[in-house]
């Protein structure tokens, strides 16, 4: 358990979402493997995240690590300690969790937009806008 | 350490059988009900990156939420003669994929990442954990208790996004709806 294997978990699960999302002609399908995409971009921000280190915290290691060790024995907050840096990667996935949901419900209402007027889910026959 | 790795390898196993099984299942119905099988397995992979908040937003809007859009989505423009068929670049679409994710593999095992394990990181206090070398067990400790530290990280460096976010969420729900009710012309 280490980057690489969360990084390369994630590079199969976007590709896996990427097959489907090019080849699959059911719009709900579609929509389901942009979903699994969100989520593999999700595991490589919050892998890495956790696992690199920035380079102005390795350049003054030291410090650091006095400062949290500090702070663990005060209070156990990390909030004034580096930390907050090291979670801006799981901030961007809340973000991307919040589009996706907006983007699913949207999808998902052009879906029976289309439905309603046009009978087909399949997006090979949705071609109005077809010059 | 050990059955930390065991959890990792289940949960991966777990999730890209899930997917392989939401792009390959014929009924859209089932591959709904597969996509729940990768949510939870991504879940108990946020737990394993200590990232237990992001693991319940993930149960709660992806399991939660998002699948019971799709399945009732699914229930309204169910087609059961034609299933969830592909179209004709299957073949094409493997060759390029199957070339991208070779160069992933290659870009990212090759890349030399600044990560933690190259340093010698020392934090005492808190729980250990059998089997872990001492910058392992520090970063735990560091990741131990994040969820305070994301809510004053939302609300104050990110205040802004997440107004924006809100009203992105309030501006899908209106757009969502008119888009979905009925005219009577």
């Amino acid at each position: 358990m280490n980057l690489e294997n969360f990084l390369l978990l994630s590079a199969v699960i976007f590709c896996i979402g990427l097959y489907g999302a090019v080849t699959k002609r059911n719009i709900i399908t579609v929509l389901m493997c942009i979903e699994l995409m969100f989520n593999a971009v999700n595991i490589a921000a919050v892998a890495m995240s956790r696992y690199i280190i920035p380079r102005d915290i390795a350049d003054n290691l030291g410090a650091v690590e006095s400062q949290i060790a500090t702070a663990l024995e005060a209070n156990g907050q990390l909030t004034d300690t580096v930390l907050p840096t090291l979670l801006t990667g799981q901030v961007f996935s809340i973000f991307i969790v919040t589009v996706a949901a907006a983007e699913i419900a949207l999808g998902l209402g052009i879906v029976i937009a289309i439905y309603r007027n046009r009978d087909t889910v399949d997006i090979t026959e949705i071609n109005m806008m077809k010059g | 350490m050990f059955s930390l790795d065991v959890m990792f390898w289940l949960l991966a196993v777990s999730s890209i059988a899930g997917a392989i099984a939401v792009v390959s299942m014929d009924d859209v119905f089932w591959s709904a009900l597969c996509l729940v099988v990768t949510f939870l397995s991504i879940a108990g992979l946020f737990v394993l990156l200590n990232a237990e908040f992001l693991a319940a937003v993930q149960v709660l809007i992806y399991v939660g939420a998002i699948t019971i859009l799709v399945i009732f989505a699914i229930m309204i423009t169910r087609n059961f003669q034609e299933g969830s068929t592909s179209n004709g670049f299957q073949i094409i679409s493997k060759i390029t994929i199957g070339l991208l994710l070779i160069c992933m593999t290659f870009a990212l095992t090759s890349t030399d990442w600044n990560q933690w394990s190259d340093y010698d990181l020392r934090v005492t206090p808190g729980e250990s954990t059998v089997g872990l070398s001492a910058t392992e067990e520090g970063i735990r400790n560091v990741f131990s208790d994040t969820t305070p530290i994301l809510a004053n990280l939302l609300l104050k460096d990110f205040v802004l996004p997440f107004e924006a976010a809100s009203i992105l969420l309030l501006a899908a729900i209106i757009g969502a709806l008119v888009m979905v009710q009925e005219r009577n012309r």
